[in-house]
């Protein structure tokens, strides 16, 4: 159960932040256009602040470590993407007319928008890992596994959101939904963490 | 004749009709490759290997004043409905064929061109005889985000054409309602939009509703392409457009074609669904919508 719920919060993270990344260039698209700069600018954000994020977690994963923090980090990645369904269109508005370069503007308003959702789930991954090793030996063998799940995570975050979800449900409805699937999944892993189960 | 006999081949048949001539020139663009086929008559712009139907723009190398493509004939019908724009936006550069088209009806409108890909440009230029005079000018950038600069200024157009969607790729950013919207608002009183669209796929249903929220009534031209002719104010009469439409029969009978060929397909019936879902900036699954079958 412990060790299910480390791969289940690796795995949805990995989708929470495709899922996300695509719905960011939906959502900045009607500001930048969808010219290859602003796809450019969106995956450089992304990836500077899962390589942020990697580090803040690695770090993080040195004063005792649980599952329960596990699950507040995976609960803030999901509070600090709200900004995004509250007020990211005003956001998007004021960034485009002040910076209408679709460079530096989609830039600026993956940063503002993204930079901390995204650096937050990139803690998920080295943290799991850290709760996952019992001994030096396991380790690369435990990281191989779950870097696995998070990515193929990933995959499939990417395949359903661009393939069906965006067919069905309007943006914000999708980012509403992810954000209660990281909600459910973090009280479910703090519930876990209380049981006793090691 | 020989011409005149292909154009009416491709009219008829256009995808049995095709086999490719020669490959003459292919370049690697920001988008996407660029290919141009060609023998002694005419000349091709696609973005696939196989172009049999991603065919984007077609001219007739001896007369490049005449259109090989209903659609583009489809598209001066905006014409007939606003005779003299003075000045005209167009988003999708393609071969070139609409602006040079349309720089020679009206050679003293001033003519801006949105193209996202740099190579289009290029080629269109070295390929099909595009040459931008003093009143035209190209801008390389997202059609949307041309549109919203523009909103900024006090640049407005009598005429707006929608030329950017292909069957192979539809930027969905480009057909939404807040899109349209937008090119509601970028329009002069009275002014006209024309936007070549589909009409084989589920999109057609969705598509429709999307510019009767924005626009209300318009026409809908349909043979193997779709135009769609609609404007910010009341849609002017097919008794105006007929008047118009004399006053065009010269020139567009030397670009190969009569006005009331295209007259004839003004039509505002609603034929589709209109309970089909409208496109949003939150909702724009065109690309999926257009690969699943009419309903």
């Amino acid at each position: 159960m412990y060790r299910a719920s480390l791969y289940l919060i690796a795995g949805w993270s990995g989708f929470f932040v495709m899922g996300l990344e695509l719905l960011g260039g939906r959502l900045l698209a009607p500001f930048f256009g969808s010219s290859i700069y602003v796809w450019g600018a969106i995956i450089a954000m992304f990836m500077l602040a899962l390589s942020l994020g990697y580090l803040a977690g690695g770090r993080a994963s040195l004063s005792r470590p649980s599952l329960r923090r596990l699950a507040l980090i995976l609960l803030v990645a999901a509070a600090s993407s709200l900004p995004v369904l509250l007020f990211g269109d005003a956001l998007l508005e004021r960034i485009s007319a002040w910076v209408p370069d679709p460079r530096f503007g989609s830039l600026l308003a993956a940063a503002l928008l993204f930079l901390l959702p995204t650096a937050v789930s990139g803690m998920v991954s080295p943290y799991a890992v850290r709760l996952l090793v019992a001994d030096a030996t396991s380790s690369g063998h435990n990281a191989g596994k779950l870097y696995f799940v998070s990515t193929f995570g990933s995959a499939a975050g990417t395949l359903l959101t661009s393939f069906y979800l965006v067919l069905y449900l309007e943006v914000n409805q999708i980012l509403l939904c992810m954000l209660a699937v990281s909600v459910l999944l973090s009280l479910a892993a703090w519930l876990v963490n209380g049981s006793g189960d090691p | 004749m020989r011409a005149l006999a292909l154009a009416l081949l491709l009219a008829l048949a256009p995808a049995a009709a095709w086999a490719d001539p020669p490959l003459i020139h292919s370049e690697r663009s920001l988008y996407r490759q660029v290919f141009v086929y060609g023998d002694g008559d005419t000349r091709c712009l696609c973005f696939t290997r196989e172009c049999k139907i991603g065919r984007q723009s077609c001219i007739f190398v001896k007369q490049p004043d005449r259109l090989m493509f209903e659609y583009t004939q489809m598209m001066l019908g905006a014409l007939l409905l606003d005779p003299d724009p003075h000045s005209i936006l167009i988003i999708g550069l393609g071969g070139g064929t609409l602006p040079r088209t349309l720089g020679k009806l009206l050679p003293s409108a001033d003519i801006d061109v949105v193209e996202i890909d740099p190579a289009v440009v290029r080629v269109a230029e070295q390929y099909f005889d595009y040459r931008p005079d003093a009143h035209q000018h190209v801008f390389e950038e997202d059609g949307r985000a041309f549109v919203r600069r523009m909103l900024r200024t006090d640049q407005r157009y009598p005429l707006i054409m929608l030329d950017a969607y292909d069957n192979q790729y539809i930027p969905e950013h480009l057909l939404t309602r807040e899109f349209l919207e937008q090119v509601k608002s970028l329009l002069a009183p009275n002014g006209i939009v024309a936007a070549n669209t589909f009409s084989s796929s589920r999109l057609y249903q969705n598509e429709s509703v999307t510019y009767r929220a924005v626009f209300g009534a318009f026409y809908n031209l349909k043979s193997a392409n779709r135009v769609i002719l609609a404007s910010n104010a009341p849609l002017p009469s097919v008794t105006q457009a007929r008047r118009n439409a004399d006053r065009y029969d010269a020139a567009f009978t030397a670009l190969g074609f009569r006005p009331n060929s295209i007259l004839s397909l003004f039509d505002t019936g609603i034929d589709w669904d209109p309970k089909a879902r409208v496109l949003t900036d939150q909702y724009s699954p065109a690309n999926l919508l257009n690969s699943t079958d009419r309903q």
